[in-house]
């Protein structure tokens, strides 16, 4: 049943994702290899599902770009699976789809749910069954295999519908939000459990998500998406210290600005001078820097560091033990402080505030 | 005694009255169908050899139109259910047309489709010298134009009330079109597909008009229970109120079925 | 006004106004013998139907006439009726066609009625016993004929023609007079018809073969005629043949009762019947 190992270089996926909807186009190329888990990010409406659906077979490609020139297709392990003259129906496919609500059929026991891919696909009872059996004891679920959809949490649903797109051994694992409609609780167990399946698991794994954490623990490489196009893409440490997008820095959680890079020191940043930790690059640079590496101060701060600023607070968050304020003035960025100095500070929306950020906790690199 | 109580119990009142009025008028006929029953002399009218026929023909009739429905309906319901615009708008309209239309109009259309010089008739005949109209098969024909809408109707709306993604969902696990329409569709839409073969059944069973229209009336052939018990009320109004009773037992039968199984 | 209210065949019609009516009625019916009251509720119908027509010279009779009658009177009635109200203005005479059991029936069920014209007497052993001592008066005769649709596609000759195993026929049920008497000569010939539907009343019958469906059907030859062109009709002999009256049951007697049944039986009416098909008595 099991497919032959492929070397983990192997290249799996070559796709150029094109696809039309009135006004709204996606044209995201998307490449990976065997083993890897790629995570596609972006806010909503980017279309990151889209992507899915045409890798799943449940949209049609367009087959001409917007732009012309280029075709949308998809190859899996070298066979076409939707291009110029091709387009192969999603059951023929080999493709597992997760969604973020687990679409069990509730006529049929867990096992039977996990078992339905391969019965599908022509194994016979028993095999079908022991390959069910095998998923689901991956997944730590084999205990429920008797039940109906309905009389298990939420979690293990989740776990069981993981386990029913993986029983067809697919070449691409598609999830789609797979976490998001689970209570906060029920998250951790299944993205660990969803982290070490995906471990043993040697086609492509694509996850659609906004949750910054499911894309940094599960992914090798992510992929942001706005308005149908590709924004950013790198490995999550690329990412979280390199980001090159509003969107994108506000997922790794960083104050990111866009200026130029003069001297190797300063970077101009809409008129003001941000002096930045050392950098060799001139010309068109982003600047970016920690919300945690912002000092705020009543007043203008003695010994003056060279990166104050005089700030209005446009708003405060509490997030445990964390405060999150948002100030706005020559510059608008983000500080985290502990809950004790907003208190010391008496912080509210309105008041102004000094923030300094020391030249060295600031990183600037070439746009 | 105060004021605002008296006032609504009043309004109550009449309510409850005129409640008990349309509770009224639905139950007297039973009640006195079932008291002008001929209980005693029971086992003779039925051995009466009008009775014992009409009542097998009627439910073989009814379990063909059920099953036919079934076969025919589904696939029927299925596409309503997934079509939408303006094609499945009408089509949907056109098919419902047997639901509001006399059934003796749908005695006369059939006619004129399947009869001798019928549309569809008159070549089935030249080629086949098949005559539909006075067979059983002309009674199943007839239950099947009046049953069949009200079986779509039903199926449409349980298929249309189930979440497509499942479908989708079958479609990435390998299942083909079919085999996710049978092994997932189909048991979604169970419950609807259930009360949609009562109500299928309960429509054939009391199907009179069309059929005296369209099949004619022979004792063993084309005369179900309603037409025997029609005819034997010149006759033999004893037997026509046993048949009736008989028939009324089966209708309590199914509405048992509807509502206690598949209806909550 | 003159209003003619013809509910030809409607067996389903009747049943369902009935249903309004039989308390009515029967409330009268227990009030007296019957007739008294039952004209005073008519009168009261008439001053408005009398005022409408002051100029009516020839006729001082007002009221309503309701006619039950068999299903194979109906084109003679019906023209005959509106003959009729056209000379007396304050008139309206109700129609109601059926089998003339079903007929029977209602009228002992309470429906209301002034005059019962029935096919064949049979059915007035439906009637309850004071409306069988009611005058009777046989208003004509009718007898049977074989109806083909045109051009006698099953090649009907005879009654032993009847018997050809492919043949459609149609009879009238065995429950109503006209197949009664079909049933009647057909045992008396000896044949063993290829029925295949015994339908409610005689028009059902006939309907079978003006659509091609039946190959034969034995129905009254008034009703053979009544089709025109739309059948062939095939006579049976006198020696095969029964005779069928038609009695004429006056149920009530108010003055425009008694006036429509003496022209019923009357000249004009005899004439209207046998241009209909029908033998006077």
């Amino acid at each position: 049943m099991s497919p032959p190992p492929i070397p983990s270089a192997t290249r799996v996926l070559d796709a150029h994702v094109l696809a039309r909807r009135g006004s709204f186009a996606v044209d995201v190329p998307l490449h990976a290899d065997a083993g890897q888990v790629i995570a596609i990010l972006g806010p909503n409406g980017a279309g990151k599902t889209t992507v899915l659906h045409v890798l799943a077979g449940l949209l049609e490609p367009t087959r001409a770009s917007p732009q012309g020139g280029h075709l949308g297709q998809v190859t899996v392990d070298g066979d076409p699976w939707a291009g110029p003259s091709v387009s192969v129906a999603p059951e023929v496919r080999r493709v597992g789809l997760l969604a973020a609500e687990h679409l069990l059929f509730p006529h049929l026991t867990v096992l039977r749910n996990v078992a339905y891919g391969p019965r599908a696909r022509g194994a016979s009872r028993r095999d079908a069954t022991r390959r069910a059996m095998a998923e689901l004891e991956a997944l730590g679920v084999a205990d429920l295999a008797g039940r109906r959809p309905g009389q298990i949490s939420h979690g293990q649903a989740q776990r069981v519908a993981l386990a029913r797109a993986l029983a067809t051994d697919p070449r691409l694992l598609l999830l789609d939000e797979p976490l998001s409609a689970l209570d906060p609780a029920a998250r951790p167990e299944v993205r660990a459990a969803l982290a070490s399946r995906l471990t043993a698991y040697d086609g492509v794994t694509v996850i659609v998500t906004h949750d910054p954490l499911d894309a940094l623990t599960l992914a090798d490489r992510l992929v942001f998406l706005e308005e149908g196009r590709i924004v950013q893409e790198g490995g999550p440490r690329d990412i979280v210290e390199h980001p090159r997008n509003r969107y994108v820095a506000q997922v790794a959680g960083l104050n990111l600005f866009s200026g130029t890079a003069s001297d190797g020191l300063h970077v101009d940043v809409d008129g003001l001078t941000v002096v930045a930790g050392e950098h060799d690059h001139r010309g068109p640079s982003w600047v970016a820097f920690a919300p945690s590496a912002v000092a705020l101060h009543p007043e203008r701060p003695a010994g003056s560091p060279r990166n104050t600023w005089d700030l209005t607070v446009a708003s405060v968050e509490l997030i445990g033990q964390t405060a999150r304020v948002r100030c706005t003035g020559v510059i608008d960025l983000v500080a985290e402080i502990t809950a004790g100095s907003l208190t010391t500070l008496r912080l509210h929306p309105g008041s102004p505030v000094w923030a300094s950020v020391k030249a060295t906790e600031i990183r600037a690199y070439p746009a | 005694m105060i004021g605002l109580r008296t006032h609504r119990l009043r309004g109550n009142l009449v309510l409850l009255l005129l409640g008990a009025l349309a509770t009224a008028v639905i139950l007297l006929p039973l009640v006195g169908l079932l008291v002008r029953a001929p209980w005693s002399d029971w086992p003779r009218y039925l051995a009466d050899p009008i009775v014992r026929p009409a009542i097998w023909l009627s439910l073989v009739t009814t379990a063909a139109t059920v099953a036919i429905s079934m076969i025919l309906g589904t696939p029927l319901a299925w596409l309503l259910s997934r079509a939408d615009g303006r094609a499945a708008h009408w089509l949907r309209a056109l098919v419902t047309v047997p639901v509001v239309l006399p059934p003796v109009v749908g005695g006369v259309a059939l006619l004129l489709a399947y009869g001798r010089h019928g549309v569809v008739g008159a070549p089935l005949f030249e080629l086949f010298g098949l005559r539909l109209p006075f067979t059983p098969y002309a009674v199943v024909l007839a239950q099947v134009f009046v049953s069949l809408p009200f079986y779509v109707l039903s199926v449409e709306g349980a298929m249309r009330g189930t979440d497509r993604r499942y479908a989708l969902v079958a479609s990435t696990l390998g299942a083909r079109p079919l085999r996710a329409f049978l092994t997932v569709g189909l048991p979604l839409a169970a419950p609807g597909i259930a009360a949609g073969a009562a109500l299928a059944a309960a429509r054939a069973l009391g199907e009179f008009g069309a059929t005296i229209t369209f099949a004619g009336n022979f004792a063993g052939e084309t005369q179900t229970a309603p037409l025997a018990i029609y005819v034997a009320l010149q006759s033999n109004p004893d037997a026509a109120v046993a048949l009736s009773v008989a028939m009324l037992a089966l209708a309590v039968l199914i509405l048992g079925l509807l509502r206690g199984r598949w209806l909550r | 006004m003159t209003r003619i209210r013809v509910a030809a065949g409607g067996l389903a019609h009747a049943a369902s106004a009935r249903a309004g009516l039989v308390l009515v009625v029967l409330a009268l019916a227990a009030c007296g013998s019957g007739a008294t009251p039952t004209t005073a509720a008519r009168d009261s119908a008439g001053p408005s139907a009398r005022a409408s027509s002051p100029s009516s010279a020839h006729s001082d009779l007002s009221g309503t006439v309701t006619v039950l009658a068999a299903a194979s009177l109906t084109e003679s009635f019906t023209a005959l009726a509106k003959t009729f109200e056209a000379a007396h203005p304050g008139v309206t005479v109700r129609l109601s066609f059926g089998s003339s059991t079903t007929l029977a029936q209602q009228i002992a069920q309470g429906a209301p009625a002034d005059l019962f014209a029935s096919a064949g007497t049979k059915a007035l052993d439906q009637l309850p016993a004071e409306a069988r001592a009611k005058p009777t008066a046989t208003l004509a005769t009718n007898s049977l004929e074989i109806a083909t649709p045109p051009g006698n596609p099953g090649r009907v000759s005879d009654l032993a023609s009847l018997a050809a195993p492919d043949l459609k026929v149609v009879l009238c049920a065995a429950t109503v007079p006209c197949g009664a008497a079909a049933d009647g000569i057909l045992t008396k010939a000896g044949v063993d018809a290829s029925v295949v539907s015994r339908e409610i009343d005689v028009r059902a019958t006939l309907a079978k073969v003006t659509l091609g469906e039946a190959d034969a059907a034995i129905v009254y030859r008034s009703d053979v005629r009544s089709a025109a062109d739309k059948v062939t009709g095939i006579e049976i002999p006198a020696a095969q043949n029964t005779v069928l009256g038609y009695p004429l049951v006056e149920l009530t007697s108010t003055p425009a009762t008694a006036a429509f049944a003496t022209y019923l039986k009357g000249a004009e009416g005899r004439k209207a019947l046998q241009a209909a098909g029908f033998e006077s008595p």
